[in-house]
């Protein structure tokens, strides 16, 4: 074997090495310069976001079982920016609360850990690949979910959140064993050769596409999702609604495009119902919530249906669309959280109520948060809009128009609940509205990262252009 | 930078530099500057577009293309004709006026002017946009800048106003959003490729089963925000809410946007399926028409009465639009344009009026003539001619409305014909019955005595407003030619 075709996984390989090493400096640092480990860790992962962004060959490796191509690179670079925002906006959480406690390596280690496992996860050419990489990406975070061991309501979450993500592999392993029982093999180029439509490889679809719901929060597999977001540390939300939603959105769109492909005429009636369903009940419950982090949470299961509306295509057009809106939402959901989170660690507040008259003490918070809510709604000129309506383009172009009627419908109710919070912000005055106050560097890096990716996505059209080039790979 | 893309330019920077600014004094000022070389532009762009057309038989004339979204073939695409420049005169004046009307803003002065001039990014942007992408993104723009607007520097019950009238137009423009993707995905019925460009669109016989079942989506959803009857209703409750420049710019400019919308992209690329659906829609804009005339006669809030009146003023629009007539079609045009630069007149008065009386309920008014001569003089003279007096730009639009109207050789238009010209008389009713009450009688009110005379900042902003309402009147012969020969492809792809 040629050791050079290990610069395959390059990603992988350098992130195990970041974090062994994140180990390693532990031990032989001095007690008191404890927090300079959450600096560190934010370096050696920049140069690896960095080191990504370099072209790779494609290939695959190990008989099949790993795969790696320009798409699902690009994908992990997005996976990459995202967690690298996202340890921007946790740096002073974790410098305050977590190293204190003497845990900010294991943070990191398990944060590390489960993006690994969605490299994996995302690369799998088997089902056993991506088995150990959906595994490996779900437990390090109900760990990490319970991270604040202080609070009753953080180890509740992580409870919940082991409990439905081992019922969903449970559910999708049990449906991946009817699909090796049919085709006879566990390697995606083999099923795709015999796959056919019976009761039994259909059941196993159900099964195996009701596991995948479970991480992506679609309706009726979404119970958990408020739950859990409510009690686990901002940073973990905010993860499980970025970048654990997109990788398995990723996952899901790779084995329905490609492996299921024969079974399309299947799936698309599932996941037409599915669209709806999850569009129309996120948003009738994002209506009436009142705590920031459930709210973001239903808004997140809304997205997710819309989402579905490129799935639902299956070809070059529906991959292009869904990996555009996963990568805008990705920064529109990450200013949402990160300022969710600046103001929860300056003031513990996380209610909507809270931020009345927030725009007269600290405008720019307001602004982004405002920027993140327009671009979550989809208000052009910012990214969300030209997003969604690329999603609504492509569910259109297969002549799915009731689909995408009922989508713009629910796009005008979830406008309703984005505004509130906008109009608790901008519209309403406070005599006890939360004092001014300054971020730090941090934050303001990590926020100022996802604002520019809010403005400029959108309106930067080579990108788009790039990416449908690059969806032209899966099929 | 071409002549046109300097309206979506121009404005930006503005705003750039007004982010800097510190106060009202700063505030104001960058505005002004901003608006007074938005309105030299519009003038000249007048000018030009003769100069241009005299030499330039094209559709659209300064049109610019370039690629944007290449696999989906959206373009950024502009130009300009007859019917585009008038309303970006329109805009200007409306937006000038508004922003000297707006001098005393006390309250978050910087963000209010930002805001307006997004709102006039966005307006300038429909009337220029030749794609059809470009040109509901711009929509957009247009609309959402309304709600921070309202809620923020808005009175009573501003939060639901706000909110109502968001959602409305925003659901509009969800529905608006099918229309088009229908319109898109039948491009290339007749093999062509798949495309945005209005011009092009317009060249495809699209499918009769796809118009029938496309221009219903397509023609509501802009027609919302031109105040179609049932749809009206966020309307009269954003206006009474707003703050007076908003207010102006509301039912001077963004509601234009509808009737212009219907016209170029609803009757203009589905000729077949206004055929099959005018007489539903010329019901509708009837009613309107009737309902608003009735319903200004029972309010005594300034501002509603106002506010009822556009929805009847702007149902004329709609329904002259829909009689598929030259003539009428011209008097739609005046029509938007008379009511713009109306409107915005009357809704500034009522601003000053509020702001000396701190009321708009016209039984607690009366003799403001002897206290306040000038605002008084205008408001009997936007009166006169919001009730087509002949010799104010009303009377224009409204005879054309008529006698195109009219020509209709079916019995059922013609009698619907005859119902809408009854509004008119309805219309000098509630506009002389509010100029006996509140300004000729008595002065009820000692308070009254003291009003502070019209400053000159205030007057700056009527007579902006009040020049094009005479001067339309009295010539208009120019501008309805201008309009006249941009009809023709219109002619050409509905009659």
């Amino acid at each position: 074997m040629d050791f050079s075709s290990f610069l395959l996984m390059r990603q992988e390989i350098l992130l195990l090495a970041i974090a062994l090493l994140l180990i390693l400096t532990e031990i032989f640092m001095p007690q008191n310069k404890k927090s300079s480990i959450v600096d560190l860790a934010i370096f050696l992962f920049g140069i690896h976001v960095i080191i990504g962004f370099f072209a790779i060959e494609e290939g695959s490796m190990f008989g099949g079982m790993f795969n790696t191509n320009n798409l699902i690179h690009f994908f992990k670079n997005v996976l990459n920016v995202g967690v690298f925002v996202l340890l921007l906006q946790s740096a002073d959480w974790l410098k305050e609360k977590i190293v204190t406690h003497n845990r900010g390596t294991e943070f990191f280690v398990l944060l590390f850990s489960s993006l690994l496992g969605m490299y994996f996860m995302i690369s799998a050419g088997d089902f056993l690949m991506f088995y150990l990489g959906l595994e490996l990406s779900t437990l390090p975070i109900a760990a990490l979910a319970a991270y604040e061991t202080t609070k009753r309501i953080s180890s509740e979450a992580g409870i919940k959140l082991i409990l439905s993500a081992a019922l969903a592999s449970g559910v999708s392993l049990f449906g991946i064993s009817m699909l090796y029982a049919t085709t006879g093999s566990i390697y995606f180029n083999d099923i795709i050769e015999v796959i056919t439509a019976t009761n039994l490889s259909i059941l196993g679809l159900i099964l195996f596409f009701a596991g995948l719901a479970f991480k992506i929060s679609l309706v009726p597999f979404h119970f958990w999702t408020a739950d859990v977001y409510e009690g686990a540390p901002i940073s973990i939300a905010s993860y499980l609604s970025v970048i654990s939603k997109g990788a398995a959105v990723f996952i899901l769109m790779i084995l329905l495009f490609t492996v299921l492909k024969p079974l399309m005429h299947i799936w698309e009636h599932i996941i037409y119902v599915i669209a709806i369903a999850t569009m129309s009940i996120g948003n009738l419950f994002a209506l009436r919530q009142q705590n920031m982090k459930r709210f973001l949470a239903f808004s997140s299961i809304a997205q997710a249906g819309f989402i579905l509306l490129g799935l639902i295509i299956g070809n070059q057009l529906g991959t292009a669309t869904v990996v555009y809106f996963v990568l805008i939402y990705v920064f529109s959901n990450l200013a949402a959280f990160g300022v969710v989170q600046a103001i929860s660690l300056e003031t513990g507040k996380e209610n909507i109520n809270d931020y009345e008259g927030l725009y007269r003490t600290n405008p720019k918070l307001s602004l982004v948060m405002m920027l993140a809510l327009f671009s979550l709604a989809g208000i052009p000129p910012v990214a969300g809009f030209f997003g969604k309506f690329f999603l609504f383009i492509a569910a259109a172009s297969e002549g799915y128009y009731i689909l995408v009627f009922i989508a713009v419908v629910n796009v005008t109710i979830s406008l309703y609940y984005y505004l509130l919070v906008v109009r608790a912000m901008f519209l309403r005055k406070s005599e006890s509205a939360i004092p001014f106050f300054e971020n730090k560097l941090y934050m303001r890096l990590g926020l100022i990262i996802t604002v520019l990716g809010i403005l400029i996505l959108g309106l930067y059209s080579p990108l788009y252009d790039y990416i449908f080039e690059l969806s032209s790979k899966l099929l | 930078m071409d002549i046109l893309s300097l309206f979506i330019t121009v404005p930006i920077i503005t705003i750039l530099v007004l982010v800097f600014t510190k106060g009202l004094k700063q505030a104001r000022i960058i505005s002004m500057v901003g608006s007074i070389i938005q309105f030299v532009m519009a003038i000249n762009l007048v000018f030009a577009y003769f100069n241009e057309r005299a030499v330039n038989d094209a559709i659209m004339v300064f049109a610019k293309d370039v690629v944007w979204f290449k696999q989906f073939n959206i373009h950024y695409s502009i130009g300009v004709d007859g019917i585009s420049v008038a309303l970006l005169l329109l805009t200007s004046i409306v937006v000038l006026a508004g922003v000297f009307i707006s001098w005393k803003m006390k309250d978050l002065p910087k963000e209010f002017f930002i805001s307006l001039l997004v709102l006039s990014i966005g307006v300038y942007g429909f009337f220029i946009s030749i794609d059809l992408f470009m040109m509901f993104v711009f929509f957009e723009i247009a609309v959402i800048p309304m709600y921070l607007l309202i809620g923020i520097w808005g009175t009573g019950p501003r939060e639901y106003s706000a909110m109502k009238l968001t959602l409305m137009l925003m659901g509009a423009s969800a529905v608006l959003l099918v229309g088009i993707l229908g319109i898109y995905f039948n491009t290339n019925a007749d093999g062509g490729a798949l495309t945005f460009n209005i011009l092009e669109i317009a060249q495809v016989n699209i499918p009769l089963e796809a118009q029938k079942l496309f221009f219903p989506l397509t023609f509501i959803g802009f027609a919302v925000i031109g105040a179609l009857f049932p749809f009206h209703t966020w309307s009269p409750d954003g206006h009474a809410s707003a703050p007076t420049a908003v207010s102006m710019l509301h039912a001077g400019v963004l509601m234009k946007l509808g009737g212009y919308g219907v016209f170029r992209v609803a009757m203009y690329l589905l000729p077949e399926g206004a055929l099959h659906w005018s007489w539903f829609f010329i019901v509708l804009a009837v009613i309107g028409v009737i309902y608003g005339a009735f319903a200004a006669l029972k309010q005594t809030d300034l501002k509603y009465i106002n506010a009822y009146s556009s929805v009847s003023h702007l149902g004329l629009v709609l329904f002259a639009l829909l009689m598929l007539n030259k003539t009428s079609w011209n008097g739609a045009i005046l029509q938007s344009l008379s009511h713009g630069f109306m409107t915005a007149l009357f809704f500034a008065l009522i601003g000053m009026i509020y702001e000396r009386t701190h009321t708009r309920d016209v039984t607690k008014l009366g003799g403001l003539l002897k206290v306040i001569p000038f605002i008084s003089v205008v408001y009997v003279i936007a009166g006169l001619a919001s009730l087509g007096l002949p010799g104010f730009s009303g009377f224009v639009a409204e005879m054309n409305i008529f006698v195109g109207a009219f020509q209709h050789d079916n019995m059922f238009y013609r009698i619907l014909t005859i119902i809408s010209v009854s509004a008119i008389v309805v219309t000098a009713v509630y506009i002389l019955r509010v100029v006996g009450v509140m300004l000729m009688g008595p002065i009820n009110n000692e308070a009254y005595l003291k009003l502070e005379r019209v400053t000159w900042y205030e007057k700056f902003g009527i007579l902006l407003l009040l020049i094009p309402i005479v001067g339309m009147g009295v010539a208009p012969l120019w501008l309805s030619d201008m309009i006249l020969e941009s009809l023709q492809p219109f002619i050409q792809a509905v009659l």
